[in-house]
């Protein structure tokens, strides 16, 4: 119970900074974001109203009037009530309604890629590690290669060789245009197909970090006295690898979630790019080439909730599995 | 940089133990075993850092026009040429050294920055520490790239000079590396020597650079080639958005030219394929470098290696023995 507190706590104070930065940060950068916004919110046909200009002078600063302390208590409030302010480039969309609309793609994407991603590397990595020196050992090195090599640009070979040579993926879009979203059979089929090639580069580029990391871990672990215990037992060396070393291995792993959960995000906003697939990174990027600051606000806030909320569920499933963390 | 151990020479090993080497130099202990990986990186991060470096000097003008657009790689231009008949092999020595350069910096001032948050915080213990280990533990945990995305959209293009992008890039990238610093600086601050050092009076920066840091010099050094890798990525991510530094010249704003210039529609492969296999060559070079600083930092890394080494000479031999 102390155990899911702290998280909980730990995670609240996280999203808090979050926020913060996010208030902070437009303030405190050189530039008139206020202006540049409202100048091109009149130029869609928005009558700009000392209101609007209030609005936005909370969420991006500018605002003469108020005292920072108020201006900061508004804009929590603001937040705290779903009030993210009006999308420019798809005015007159609120910011919420755009996010809602590209966000599952995004979710889904890099949550099947992660997870398949680790899952395979976590399991190769245990192989690996179990009999080094053989030739998969070997193999590691082409592994580092695989983690730095920087995911768009991976993105950009996968669409080269798979999309423009051999024709067997489309190299743009998240879905075949002719169709209309929603739940059909061959609307997620076409979904699935064109989603395949950004996967593929995500797992692809991800995969040697899990690989690496469980591989170092197995390592070391096989060193371990229970481990040589339960071969002089005479244990099925299947059985040693699966209950004794890899149980124990795969806990820095899980507990290293939070960092390659980041770098996935990262490196996934960019790879959207590439694909032009109609996922958060997209909307991000878009918002930042049209001066878009309330939706580019609202997108960052978005994807830091949702990291946070998937390392926390991390996090209280490792509090399960490893019960060394609850005693502390 | 060669020992004994590195020298394969397995059947003589076999037939008789080599001379048991007297215990070597204490500097000795701070360099890593030459292996067949450590060559490899340092020959892939060494020329990788002499193209950077002296590239420039021989090739001709990057920006230079000509009347052969889109030349695939030949004899005269060996990487062909861009949409304009800009030499591909020109631009792409000019952008290693801007990558390496931009790589560099953002390395140094992370380190800088993990290195005060992880060693400072954890040496002065208590709330300090929990402070910063708090900040150290949100920082992780917020997403880097959006964050600097965002703060690059805010900041306009005239002003988004190299340094604003070096500082942004290190601001955003210095939490893995302070966690690490943190729980071996934990490890050694309890230690007799440097309470010893502590009760005689000494100030505390003292205590540390000279107590502390030179325990925590490998790991300090494998997590300054981490930052230098992430600091590479991170650049060529922004730039090939377009938001990269103003007016710089790196490996990923090369990409971000042929990623708009249709490189991938026209099928120009000699443009967009060079600056990301640097790049990644890089990064792999950098982390074999790094394992065998893993090895100094981790002792029980290296025994394994050697472990693996005599089980496999041992079963050559008994091979051997047995036909």
């Amino acid at each position: 119970m102390n155990y899911l507190l702290r998280k909980l706590g730990f995670y609240a104070v996280a999203f808090w900074a979050a926020l913060t930065l996010n208030f902070v940060i437009p303030r405190l950068l050189p530039g008139d974001p206020v202006d540049i916004l409202l100048a091109k919110l009149s130029q869609r046909g928005a009558v700009v109203t000392p209101e609007t200009r209030k609005a936005y002078a909370t969420l991006l600063g500018g605002d003469t009037d108020a005292s920072l302390p108020s201006q900061y208590l508004t804009y929590l409030a603001n937040i705290f009530r779903g009030d993210l302010g009006t999308s420019i480039s798809y005015f007159p969309a609120p910011v919420t309604e755009v996010i809602a609309a590209s966000m599952p793609w995004t979710v889904v994407l890099i949550g099947i890629a992660t997870v398949i991603a680790a899952f395979l590397g976590v399991l190769l990595g245990a192989f690996v590690g179990w009999r080094p020196g053989t030739w998969l050992d070997s193999m590691v090195p082409a592994t580092t290669l695989l983690a730095a090599v920087p995911y768009f640009w991976l993105s950009l070979v996968l669409v080269y060789v798979l999309s423009r040579v051999l024709d067997l993926f489309p190299a743009q879009g998240g879905y075949d245009v002719v169709l209309s979203p929603g739940w059909s059979l061959e609307f997620i089929g076409s979904a699935v197909y064109y989603g395949f090639l950004p996967a593929l580069t995500i797992v692809l580029a991800s995969i040697g970090g899990w690989l690496l990391g469980m591989r170092n871990m197995m390592v070391s672990t096989l060193s371990e006295d229970y481990v040589l215990t339960a071969r002089a037992k005479g244990l099925p060396a299947r059985r040693v690898l699966r209950d004794y070393a890899a149980r124990n291995a795969v806990l820095p792993s899980i507990a290293g979630f939070a960092i390659s959960l980041a770098f996935v995000v990262s490196g996934s906003v960019v790879t959207e790019q590439v694909f032009s697939y109609p996922g958060i990174g997209s909307r991000l990027l878009a918002a930042v080439t049209n001066n878009d600051y309330a939706l580019m606000q609202g997108v960052f806030l978005f994807i830091t909730l949702a990291v946070l909320g998937a390392n926390l569920v991390v996090d209280l499933l490792y509090g399960l599995i490893d019960p060394r963390t609850r005693a502390r | 940089m060669t020992d004994t151990q590195s020298v394969p020479a397995a059947g003589a090993a076999a037939a008789r133990p080599a001379p048991r080497p007297g215990p070597a130099p204490a500097w000795r202990m701070l360099l890593p075993t030459m292996t067949p990986w450590l060559a490899t990186g340092l020959v892939l991060v060494g020329g990788i850092c002499l193209f950077g470096l002296l590239g420039p000097l021989l090739v001709g003008d990057p920006d230079a026009i000509r009347d052969v657009g889109l030349q695939g790689p030949s004899g005269d231009l060996w990487l062909g040429t861009t949409q304009t008949g800009q030499d591909v092999f020109a631009q792409l020595a000019h952008a290693t050294r801007g990558s390496l350069q931009i790589g560099f910096l953002v390395g140094v001032l992370a380190t800088v920055l993990s290195a005060f948050f992880g060693i400072y915080g954890a040496y002065l213990g208590g709330a300090a520490d929990e402070a910063f280990s708090l900040l150290t533990n949100v920082f992780l945990v917020i997403p880097g790239l959006p964050l600097v995305i965002v703060i690059s959209g805010f900041v306009p293009r005239e002003s988004r000079g190299l340094w604003t992008i070096a500082v942004v890039l290190a601001l955003t990238s210095w939490a893995a590396s302070a966690r690490v610093l943190r729980a071996q600086t934990l490890s050694v601050r309890n230690r007799e020597y440097v309470a010893a050092s502590r009760l005689s009076g000494e100030r505390a920066w003292r205590v540390i650079v000279v107590e502390i840091l030179p325990n925590l010099l490998p790991v300090l050094a494998s997590q300054f080639v981490f930052a230098v890798i992430a600091a590479v990525l991170g650049e060529a991510g922004l730039s090939f958005l377009g938001l990269g530094a103003s007016g710089s010249a790196t490996l990923g704003t090369m990409l971000f030219y042929a990623q708009n210039g249709f490189a991938l529609p026209l099928g120009a492969w000699w443009w967009f394929a060079p600056p990301g296999l640097l790049i990644a060559l890089l990064g792999t070079g950098l982390s074999l470098v790094n394992f065998s600083i893993d090895e100094i930092v981790n002792p029980r890394l290296k025994n394994a290696r050697l472990h693996r080494r005599r089980t496999r000479q041992a079963a050559r031999a008994a091979k051997g023995g047995a036909r």
